[in-house]
């Protein structure tokens, strides 16, 4: 089971978080094309290796997070706040 | 009965107390300290069991938790167990055991007297018969035969008596393995400030050094462990788990490990857990988790007597019993001189040490130390086929460059092809393996950053290095500060190298060389399969069973891959292993669960009125965790007779139901209305204080994700409900927009859905109950429908603030009333006693659901099932032409606007007949299977208010199908009924009795 470093709460079990999706993202205009939109919704690159993801803890703080894993190890290189805001300013 | 082959004398054992056991029916001894294997070889019972496949003869073949043969049924009753492992059951008195595989007796079997099995199920064979589309008639054929020749003991047919635990525990330093390796490594690390754990499978902690005749630091074998345990015992940052096997390595080093706290006990004590589960997150681990040794497939290498070399030795130095009168020894390496060395000094006639490795080669101190003990060595030689028929006999033994065989009389065999690291964690805990030429085995390509292996697990198989190792390990985990204590010096042994031999020609065709005893799979399976194709190593494995037993061919694996790698002309390195999955031993079930079994299985939701609903005698439903109010019924009445009262009442007079599990979620700031913009498909920035609106939300694909209403408190107020099983995934979608993609949208939201209790009253009556409560005019004029106010209600307690919406989920005019959880009692009920003059029902679930067919009106999870979109729901009119939302760029591709889409009907049972449960559609009955599916049901009821059995459905053009008879069929409940298509509300289409 991962050991997921929470900013606000330390490292924390996997089972305290929620999963969402590749991070890197971005979300479309809202007058993009529907190519675009079926790009943003449904195509994802499978990287082995490094891969930027959303994870929530969702049993502890609420907040999501950025994390980077390693794909082929499981190993989390990196966890930040979601967007650039500092511990404390949660909503 | 005596213990005709235990030593007066040695052995880690207290002759002092006698424990009686039974094995098939018969009574037997041992003594405190004995496995079962261990008191059954004292008693001269070699032959333990039949094997999986072919149900032959089998006998002990190890002394740990790597034993292929020896599984026994254990105890009676409810706790009976099968498959345990006769060498790691620890005797107690009064311990009942069984053979397995064998019918009507283990001396007697049908199956292995016909030859039946041996027949019926070479390498692939269930792949080969059970292959579609001859699967069928050749599994109706076989399955009886092998239902009754296969499997491996019986199940308990009565609930488990037991209680399991969890342990969760975190740690500096986890040691796996408490051998020579282990207890050096956590030697070398305490007194250093680190939390560390060590467990070990034993009862007591020391691997093969309990017993044994080595000196270490001028202390025994035993000595030694009592002394290290001593010196861990009494440091406090140290945990010692004996009984306990680490099964598991997960990521972020977690591992498991199970404790069986009173397993070896006669009679577990009350308040004590069976076994204990631990989830142990370590920063560090070391796997000093020892070896597997091998065996060699020769022909009948399977004869009960046939045992493992180091297993022999075991059985001679730890439980102080002889495991045969006379022996051979089979060898490629030196450590099965240790063996003959410690057979010959307890007694036992060695009648030949068969090394397939040449004179010049055998120059390792042991088998120097037998030579002069005088012991026969045969060089360059091996053991071709053993003979007998229920144990070994004699063995024929021949040059290895073939030439003249010899028989030689013998009762028992003890074997060693070579030694395996025990890397199952270690591989688990994606370590990387490599293969060593020299020691002819998989060990660690190096360690990870924060997991080694440590001693024999690491090749370092002498005594000598692997406590050297180990306390190299242990040092590793401290950091380089510490006036550590010297490593434990035991005297160096000189190796030789072993040589790479894995199978011997049969002399007899047709004769079985076993390379898995387990699942019964031979050298010519593998041959087999190599001819077959099979040539990946997980392919071989799945086709011909190899190491997919409960042993998960520790001691067979290496051999196979060797085998496979021979006919394919391919090296170890090139076949590879396969992957090395958890459980690393079998692991009771009622562990995994724990305490959460039963009741406790996933928490229980009440609702603030629960003790209310429970005293008017209201039958209980689950909905997602909560338990909810089906029906209240009265003397005389099922709970369905109840919820069709219940529902008449509310179209007839007034009723009110518990709908305080909605999910509730407030929204507050500058921002609110553009986040609900953003995702509902309606509009929202021209919502007024004071009113409600329902919406409609989508995912980013443009499917119906969920709904619920919306109310305006204030300016930069909202409460917005979502449905009772969506409320979580709802406020999460919420949060993750805010957080992640608008971040700049001022918009603050909690979850109150616990906080606020809430009733709707519903019927034509409705607004004369709540009049007499409330402070407010709710007339028609001043409380429209979908308005919002505030205001105060009385009750037997004094007025409480509470929060008034005038939203109809029955289609009646209809009220919620929201007040904080812990006075939602006293708001029912001085409702309830309001509505006394008025016919007021407190009506469950059940009739809310009819109400909400008879009206139409949509639930999320039946019609909405996540692949129904607005439009299909008959909603596509309230997407906003005027903004952007979430699904609108995607909701109308071509699959999603199709003119045959699924759509929301309403069906009518005709000719009186019961609408039968979650039935498909179709136009024709009498159409050729498969019959074309048009559609499904997706809710039903009988209407008490239109007599009739009713329906939503979804089907194919179903707007276009207005009029039309179609059949509702259900094949399970062999139902066919003729329905009439028509649209979804049933009544009250204009809505005027909510707007009155
Ligand atoms: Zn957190």
């Amino acid at each position: 089971m991962l050991l997921i470093p929470c900013p606000w709460c330390g490292a924390r079990a996997q089972i305290e978080f929620t999963y969402g999706g590749d991070a890197t993202l971005q979300r479309p205009a809202v007058d993009a094309t529907e190519t675009d939109w079926v790009q943003y919704v449904f195509l994802r690159d499978n990287p082995a290796g490094a891969h930027q993801e959303l994870w929530q803890h969702s049993a502890g703080c609420r907040q999501w997070l950025r994390v980077s894993r390693d794909t082929r190890t499981h190993e989390i290189l990196e966890s930040a706040p979601a967007v650039e805001a500092s511990p404390g300013d949660a909503r | 009965m005596t213990q005709r082959f235990r030593m007066s004398a040695g052995g880690a054992i207290d002759r002092s107390r006698r424990l009686a056991f039974e094995f098939d029916g018969m009574p037997y001894q041992g003594h405190p300290g004995d496995t079962l294997a261990s008191a059954l070889l004292a008693n001269g019972v070699r032959f333990v069991g039949r094997s999986f496949k072919y149900h032959r003869p089998r006998g002990i073949f190890a002394a740990g938790s790597e034993e292929p043969n020896a599984l026994v049924q254990l105890a009676r009753g409810a706790r009976t167990e099968p498959n345990v492992r006769a060498t790691t059951t620890e005797l107690y008195d009064g311990l009942i055991a069984a053979s397995q595989n064998r019918w009507p007796s283990l001396a007697f079997d049908v199956g292995a007297a016909s030859g039946m099995l041996s027949r019926l199920l070479p390498a692939g064979f269930y792949y080969k018969t059970f292959m579609w589309p001859a699967m069928s008639t050749a599994w109706l054929k076989y399955e009886r035969v092998i239902r009754a020749a296969a499997g491996m003991g019986r199940a308990p047919g009565e609930p488990d008596p037991d209680r399991y635990e969890h342990q969760y525990a975190h740690c500096d330093l986890l040691v796996v393995g408490g051998g020579a390796a282990g207890l050096a490594a956590a030697r070398a690390a305490a007194d250093s400030g680190l939390r560390i754990i060590l467990c070990d499978e034993g009862a007591r902690v020391g691997g093969t050094l309990v017993g044994d005749d080595v000196s270490i630091d001028g202390l025994l074998g035993s000595e030694w462990i009592d002394a290290t345990v001593r010196i861990l015992s009494a440091n406090p940052d140290v945990v010692l788990l004996p009984r306990t096997t680490a099964f598991g390595s997960y990521d972020g080093n977690m591992l498991a490990l199970i404790e069986r706290v009173t397993d070896h006990l006669a009679a577990p004590p009350p308040y004590v857990p069976r076994q204990r589960l631990w989830k142990v997150r370590a920063r560090r681990v070391v796997f000093a988790t020892g070896a597997h040794e091998r065996g060699i497939a020769y022909q009948d290498n399977d004869l009960p007597g046939t045992m493992l070399a180091g297993a022999a030795r075991t059985y001679v130095q730890r439980y102080a019993v002889r495991p045969g009168s006379r022996a051979v020894v089979f060898t490629n390496n030196d450590s099965a001189y240790a063996a003959a060395l410690a057979l010959n000094a307890a007694g036992v006639a060695l009648a030949a040490i068969v090394d397939a490795r040449g004179q010049g080669e055998i120059t390792g101190t042991l088998a120097r130390r037998a030579r002069d003990a005088g012991l026969p060595i045969v060089a360059h030689a091996v053991i071709c086929c053993g003979h007998g028929r229920k144990r070994v006999s004699a063995v024929d033994i021949a040059p290895i460059a073939g030439g003249g065989r010899r028989r030689v009389d013998c009762d028992l065999v003890c074997v060693s092809g070579g030694w395996n690291p025990a890397l199952h964690l270690f591989s688990q805990a994606r370590g990387a393996l490599r293969y060593d030429d020299t020691l002819t085995a998989f060990v660690p390509r190096s360690p990870l950053s924060h997991v080694v292996a440590a001693g024999a697990a690491n090749g370092r198989f002498g005594l000598a290095e692997a406590l050297a190792d180990g306390h190299a390990a242990g040092l590793g985990a401290t950091g380089p500060n510490l006036s550590a204590a010297a490593p434990p010096h035991a005297e160096m042994e000189v190796g030789a190298a072993p040589l790479a031999l894995w199978s011997v020609p049969a002399p007899r065709r047709g004769g079985k060389r076993f390379v898995d005893l387990q699942d019964d799979v031979t050298a010519e399976d593998i041959a087999l399969a190599a001819r077959e194709g099979y040539t990946s190593v997980e392919h071989l494995k799945r086709y011909t069973t190899l190491g997919m037993g409960p042993d998960q061919g520790k001691t067979s694996n290496m051999l196979g891959l060797a085998l496979l790698a021979q006919a394919t002309d391919r090296s170890i390195v090139q076949v590879g292993t396969t992957t090395f999955r958890p459980p690393y031993t079998p692991v009771t079930l009622g562990a995994f669960p724990g305490d959460e079994r039963g009741a406790h299985v996933e928490p229980t939701r009440y609702l603030a009125m629960h003790d209310w609903h429970a005293e008017q005698g209201a039958s209980f439903v689950n909905a997602g965790l909560w338990k909810r109010p089906y029906s209240y019924p009265r003397v005389g009445e099922t709970p369905e007779q109840a919820a069709n009262r219940e529902a008449k009442n509310v179209r007839a007079n007034v009723g009110m139901v518990d709908v305080s599990t909605l999910g509730k979620i407030e929204l507050q700031g500058r921002d609110v209305a553009e986040l609900l913009n953003r995702v509902y498909i309606n509009r929202w920035d021209t919502l007024p204080v004071g009113r409600c609106r329902y919406g409609v939300m989508l995912r980013e694909d443009g499917i119906v994700l969920d709904d619920g209403t919306t109310s305006r408190l204030d300016a930069n107020h909202y409460l917005m409900t979502t449905t009772t099983v969506n409320a979580v995934k709802v406020m999460q979608h919420l949060e993750r927009l805010l957080q992640v993609d608008w971040p700049e949208l001022e918009v603050y939201i909690a979850s109150v859905t616990e906080q606020w209790t809430a009733a709707a009253l519903a019927g034509p009556r409705a607004r004369q109950v709540l009049q007499a409560v409330v402070d407010i005019d709710v007339s028609n004029e001043d409380f429209p429908f979908l308005a919002f106010g505030e205001c105060q209600v009385r009750t037997a307690q004094g007025a409480i603030p509470a929060r008034l919406f005038r939203m109809s989920y029955s289609g009646e005019l209809a009220y919620e009333i929201h007040v904080p959880a812990d006075l939602g009692r006293a708001m029912w009920e001085a409702l309830i006693a309001a509505g006394e003059d008025f016919g007021l029902m407190p009506y469950g679930t059940e009739a809310m659901s009819t109400l909400r067919i008879e009206k139409g009106h949509v639930v999320v999870g039946a019609e909405a099932d996540g692949r129904t979109t607005a439009d299909d729901l008959g909603m596509g009119k309230l997407v906003s032409a005027a903004k952007w939302c979430i699904g609108k760029p995607l909701m109308n591709r071509p699959a999603l606007t199709a003119v045959d889409r699924w759509q929301l009907v309403g069906l009518t049972a005709l000719d009186g007949a019961v609408m039968p449960r979650a039935a498909k559609i179709v136009a024709d009955l009498d159409r050729a299977l498969p019959n074309p599916m048009l559609g499904h049901v997706t809710s039903w009821c009988w209407s008490p208010n239109l007599e009739s059995w009713i329906a939503l459905a979804l089907l194919a053009g179903g707007r276009t199908r207005h009029g039309e008879i179609l059949w509702a069929v259900s094949p399970l409940a062999d139902a066919k009924v003729r329905v009439r298509v028509g649209p979804p509300c049933f009544i009250d289409p204009e809505g005027e009795r909510l707007r009155g």
